[in-house]
């Protein structure tokens, strides 16, 4: 690691030679599986596919690549250009090549002076019907149409150009439609190849466009006719990214032109991890491009990865270092030095005053698992404590907690490819194509091809019932029963006889399943005893059982004989954030053991993770009882491990969790907090709890992009740097770490580990690293679960899914095949305990909480861009008889009032959600919805019980008075900002 | 530290165990996780709060603290 020059460092041996991304070839058709290979030859070359290939295919494979329009790899062939055209050997005519499966022994060629011929003749009428605009279209240089009349050498055009035989002169033209804030539709340049409706069919899964009208009339349609932004699209870009021509483009590529260089990074938003290719020109990115060898996301995007960047940007971005003494004064900018060494000595000050106790951090899930780790690091090495926590805590950390019990490690079992082989699939807590849009899209082209849906959720998600799906059983549960529903399904698999024996016998403890199945067994867990509390009919509730076990809803431990259905678990944090929260995890993990569902492909427990690096930075060490990889902080020998790769003594007590630490400040024994890339004033329950705890602290220590809702009561404001402005890793739900590739020089002039290297350095305990590749060799290092990680081996694998070791060092896509993680799978018995979270006649509904597509968690990115015309408040979706009841109207204004305080939003009458209950999502910080979220919380990890508040709702005519209370203050701490500013700026 | 919510937490984790059919294996089970999770003040105030009689602390969740108290005592 002490290299002696700084830029021979930068680039270790392995990635000197620049790093260039082959976008894998367009071969026209999708592969196909088979387990029968056929032998034919294409122009001279022989090839061997899979049965069902493409001649288009095959002849792309055997070198020769055959011209084209309506096909691209993506999409299922179309055949309606007539470009593709190939001769075959026997065989009369000239067959497309896209739509014709290469059979054993066939001849073919792709080139005769015939062929040219033909695709000359084509192309010209394409061309005809086309504007000859090249030079000032957008699109130039970056337009297969153009191409093709290359490829296939088009000299003149012998008709068309005015008069009736077009579409796109002044006479015929349609208006383009620019309505969507991202990219434009202009007909005039329309080849009507498809391409669009089918992506948005195919790859979306949200089948918004059709093709209306004939002949020149001809053009692609959005909804009933009307705008994009009018229209069901969910802005995925898909059919963009589809389009051979300009027809659909980025506005910003019109805006700025095309880009000189493009950068495989991997989105910041949730936890698919979609990989992108960043395309920049000096140092402003021109457009995202969903990276068609993103093993998460195969090259699909969702509106906010592919759109939503233009934050990074923002002119709110906090670009210069600032301090104050408290909070109730103006911001004074400083230099670097300065605002370090000012919140090194107010650390030591209150560790020398208050206990070496009396200070903690947190870590960020939206950050890089390199920077998380040097946070934990700094905490348990620099403040000599175990205080670290992070955001976790409020989404997964049940996830750890229970797949830790039950199999041994706290991750998802799965890749996301793997739902391509499931049978049965059920979606528990969470809203997979709002929540986690591209993982939805897989989910549901699996589902259109037949697979069998269960959804478990008080709310009718758009899953329950889209185009071409239905849910072949929703269990609307009443929020906070899902452990006896749980349990319920459970009792049906256990006393009907369709426990996969077998598995169990060879693969589980069998005293904790003898426990667990008497436990389930009792009839106080049969659907019929609980659905009165659960408010689940029984009939659905055992179809969904056997449907889950045996493919069938109907179905009989005789059906078992011949084949076990794959089936497959994904849950949100409808699952996580209850009084039960790990205790319904490890029902889950019950489930999926007990029907065998566990160690191949198609099965499996998939927590779906809500931000970008939620799993990395539970990886990295960043609770406050492990060490990184899982590994508890009590254990002598990871203790001797990292003491003394460290240097230091690691406290061997498990530190404050986040909930502790605001206790703890509450009571006058914490008093300073380093808070890298979180908002937990937003965030976190019980706003009123986390602000009275923030204010009684002395040094609040925020590092973010912007002025966030917690950096509002902070000391100490450091500029964060966006994740196109560093480098790194996340880690996505599937467990795979894929490289953040810095795009443009941070803004403030420091990535976010330099930030926390400088900061232990000024604290005493100096970090030496020139790159983050460093940070990530220490944690392979000491982490046996990350042994084979490197960013080399990164470059070389496109990206890794942990474990990846010696034993496989590829990683790991299937988690548990051969045997648990712990050895034997654990049961774990699940008693459904009602939260203390109860309806009253004072607080007579149940508020749930949760995303929306178009924005993202605390919403501080998202609106900040655009994706606000889509949703730009928080709404309260309320059904129409308990509206009623309260002389409700849509759009009205109304005071939602729990045990903790009370907020003002605007309600929206849906059916959507049943009698009884409320919802809202949590984007905007002025609605305060974490205001009325109690501080209720799972009993094993203090996971807060965003998911079941008990509330009023009445109609208002003005914000609340804590709203009221929240506008005065952010206009003054903005006020304190500004004052900054105009305080003569410290260059940085 | 307020007592009240370290009450509540542990009267939570103790409801978990109550599943589980063999008592002293639940109350160890309950101390486990009490050492492992809670940060040492927290262990602290509800060990001394079992010590004043454990007010609020349901029966199986006192004996767990005091095996917790017990075994830390050992150390
Ligand atoms: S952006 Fe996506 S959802 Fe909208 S029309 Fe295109 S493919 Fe369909
Ligand atoms: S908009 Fe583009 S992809 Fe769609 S039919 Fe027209 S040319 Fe083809
Ligand atoms: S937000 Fe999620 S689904 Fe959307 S592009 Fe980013 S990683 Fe992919
Ligand atoms: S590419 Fe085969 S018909 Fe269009």
């Amino acid at each position: 690691m002490n290299h002696p020059d700084p830029q021979a460092r930068l680039q270790p041996a392995a990635t000197v030679a620049p790093i260039t991304f082959h976008r894998s070839p367009d071969l026209g058709t999708p592969a196909r599986e088979s387990d029968t290979l056929v032998t034919l030859s294409i122009d001279g070359n022989e090839v061997t596919v899979p049965a069902g290939t493409s001649l288009m295919r095959a002849a792309g494979l055997a070198g020769c690549s055959v011209p084209k329009l309506c096909a691209t790899d993506s999409l299922e062939p179309f055949g309606s250009c007539r470009l593709c055209l190939v001769e075959i050997d026997g065989r009369r005519g000239y067959p497309a090549s896209c739509t014709t499966p290469a059979e054993a022994g066939m001849v073919v060629r792709t080139q005769s002076p015939r062929l040219a011929e033909l695709r000359r003749g084509v192309m010209e009428l394409y061309i005809s019907d086309h504007p000859l605009d090249c030079l000032t279209c957008a699109a130039n240089g970056d337009c297969e149409l153009q191409d093709m009349a290359g490829v296939v050498g088009l000299r003149e055009v012998r008709y068309g150009m005015t008069g009736n035989d077009n579409h796109f002169d002044a006479e015929h033209a349609a208006a383009p439609d620019t309505s969507n804030p991202y990219f434009t539709y202009d007909p005039a340049k329309c080849i009507v190849c498809n391409r669009c409706v089918r992506a948005c069919e195919e790859t979306q899964g949200t089948f918004a466009l059709t093709i209306s009208g004939r002949g020149f009339e001809s053009r692609v349609t959005a909804g009933a006719g009307e705008s994009f932004l009018g229209s069901e699209c969910v802005s995925c870009g898909a059919c963009v990214q589809a389009c051979p021509t300009a027809t659909l483009t980025e506005k910003t590529v019109i805006e700025q032109g095309q880009a000189e260089k493009s950068v495989v990074t991997t989105c910041a938003y949730c936890g698919v991890g979609c990989a992108f290719e960043a395309e920049v020109k000096g140092n402003e990115v021109v457009r995202m491009v969903p990276y068609k060898d993103g093993q998460a996301n195969r090259g699909h995007s969702c509106v906010k990865g592919r759109f939503a960047w233009g934050y990074a940007t923002h002119p709110d971005r906090i670009k210069s270092p600032m301090i104050r003494a408290s909070i109730d004064e103006p911001w004074r900018e400083v230099s670097w030095e300065e605002a370090i060494s000012h919140a090194a000595s107010e650390f030591r000050r209150i560790q020398a005053e208050h206990g070496r106790g009396a200070v903690g951090g947190l870590t960020s899930s939206r950050c890089t698992n390199e920077e998380t780790y040097l946070v934990q690091k700094l905490i348990r090495a620099g403040f000599g404590n175990n205080n670290v926590d992070t955001c976790a805590r409020v989404c997964h950390s049940p996830t750890g907690y229970g797949l830790g019990q039950t199999y041994g490690t706290s991750a998802g079992t799965q890749t996301f490819d793997s739902v391509q082989y499931a049978d049965v699939v059920m979606v528990i807590g969470a809203n997979p194509t709002d929540g986690h849009p591209v993982f939805g899209s897989r989910l549901k082209r699996r589902l259109r091809q037949g697979a069998k849906l269960i959804v478990i959720d008080p709310r009718a998600i758009d899953l329950v019932r889209s185009p071409h799906i239905a849910a072949a059983h929703h269990l609307k549960l009443r929020p906070g029963t899902n452990v006896a529903v749980i349990n319920a399904l459970a009792h049906v698999i256990v006393t009907e006889g369709l426990v996969d024996e077998a598995f169990v016998a060879e693969r589980c403890d069998a005293e904790s399943f003898a426990m667990w199945r008497a436990f389930v067994a009792d009839p106080a867990n049969s659907p019929e005893a609980l659905e009165a509390t659960t408010g689940v009919p029984v009939a659905e509730l055992r179809g969904a059982a056997r449907l889950y076990a045996t493919g069938r809803s109907d179905g009989t431990a005789a059906d078992l004989a011949n084949r076990r259905p794959n089936g497959a678990i994904y849950y949100g944090l409808g699952v996580t954030e209850h009084s039960q929260g790990s205790t319904m995890v490890m029902g889950i993990a019950n489930l999926a053991m007990a029907t065998g569902n566990i160690g191949r492909e198609g099965v499996g427990v998939n927590p779906l993770r809500g931000q970008n690096n939620v799993q990395g930075s539970c990886d990295m060490g960043s609770f406050p009882h492990e060490l990184p990889g899982y590994r508890h902080v009590s254990d002598p020998l990871t203790r001797a491990l990292f003491g003394e790769a460290w240097g230091v003594d690691i406290d061997p007590e498990p530190g404050l969790r986040i909930t502790n630490m605001l206790e703890a400040a509450l009571d006058g024994s914490f008093k300073g907090l380093y808070c890298q890339g979180e908002d937990i004033v937003q965030s976190d329950p019980n706003t009123q709890h986390v602000e009275a705890a923030l204010r009684e602290m002395e040094c609040v220590v925020v590092q973010d992009i912007f002025l966030n809702e917690t950096a509002k009561f902070a000391h100490v404001l450091l500029p964060g740097a966006s994740f196109l402005e560093k480098d790194g890793t996340f880690t996505n739900a599937e467990r795979r770490i894929s490289r953040v590739r810095k795009v443009m020089p941070p803004l403030a002039g420091k990535a976010d580990w330099e930030v926390t290297v400088d900061l232990a350095r000024a604290l005493g305990y100096p970090m030496d690293y020139a790159h983050p590749s460093e940070i990530m060799d220490e944690i392979a290092r000491l982490t046996p679960t990350f042994a084979g990680v490197s960013y080399e081996r990164l470059e070389e694998l496109g990206s890794i899914q942990w474990p990846c070791n010696a034993a496989q060092p590829e990683g790991t896509p299937t988690m548990h095949v051969a045997g648990f993680v712990r050895g034997k799978g654990r049961f774990m018995p699940t008693r459904y305990v009602a939260t203390e979270e109860k309806v009253n006649a004072r607080y007579p509904l149940i508020l749930t909480t949760g995303r929306i597509l178009s924005q993202y968690n605390v919403g501080a990115q998202t609106r900040r861009t655009p994706n606000n015309l889509w949703h730009a408040e928080d709404r309260l979706e309320i059904h129409p008889q308990d509206a009623e009841e309260r002389g409700i109207h849509d759009g009205d204004w109304v005071g939602i009032s729990s045990r903790a305080g009370e907020t003002v939003l605007r309600a929206t009458l849906t059916g959507r959600v049943q009698p009884g209950v409320v919802y809202t999502t949590f984007h905007f910080p002025e609605s305060g919805a974490n205001v009325i979220t109690t501080d209720n919380s799972d009993w094993a990890t203090n996971c807060p019980e965003y998911k079941v508040t008990a509330v009023q709702v009445v109609p208002v005519s003005k914000p609340s008075e804590w709203q009221a209370r929240f506008q005065r203050f952010t206009r003054r701490q903005e006020d304190h900002l500004r004052a900054a500013s105009a305080d003569g700026k410290v260059e940085v | 530290m307020e007592i009240q919510p370290l009450i509540k937490m542990a009267n939570q984790i103790g409801q978990f165990f109550e599943a589980w059919p063999d008592p002293a294996q639940a109350r160890s089970e309950i101390a486990n996780h009490l050492q492992r999770f809670w940060e040492p003040r927290m262990r602290r105030a509800i060990v001394a709060h079992v010590e004043q009689g454990g007010e609020g602390l349901a029966l199986p969740v006192r004996d767990a603290v005091k095996l917790l108290a017990e075994r830390q005592a050992g150390h």
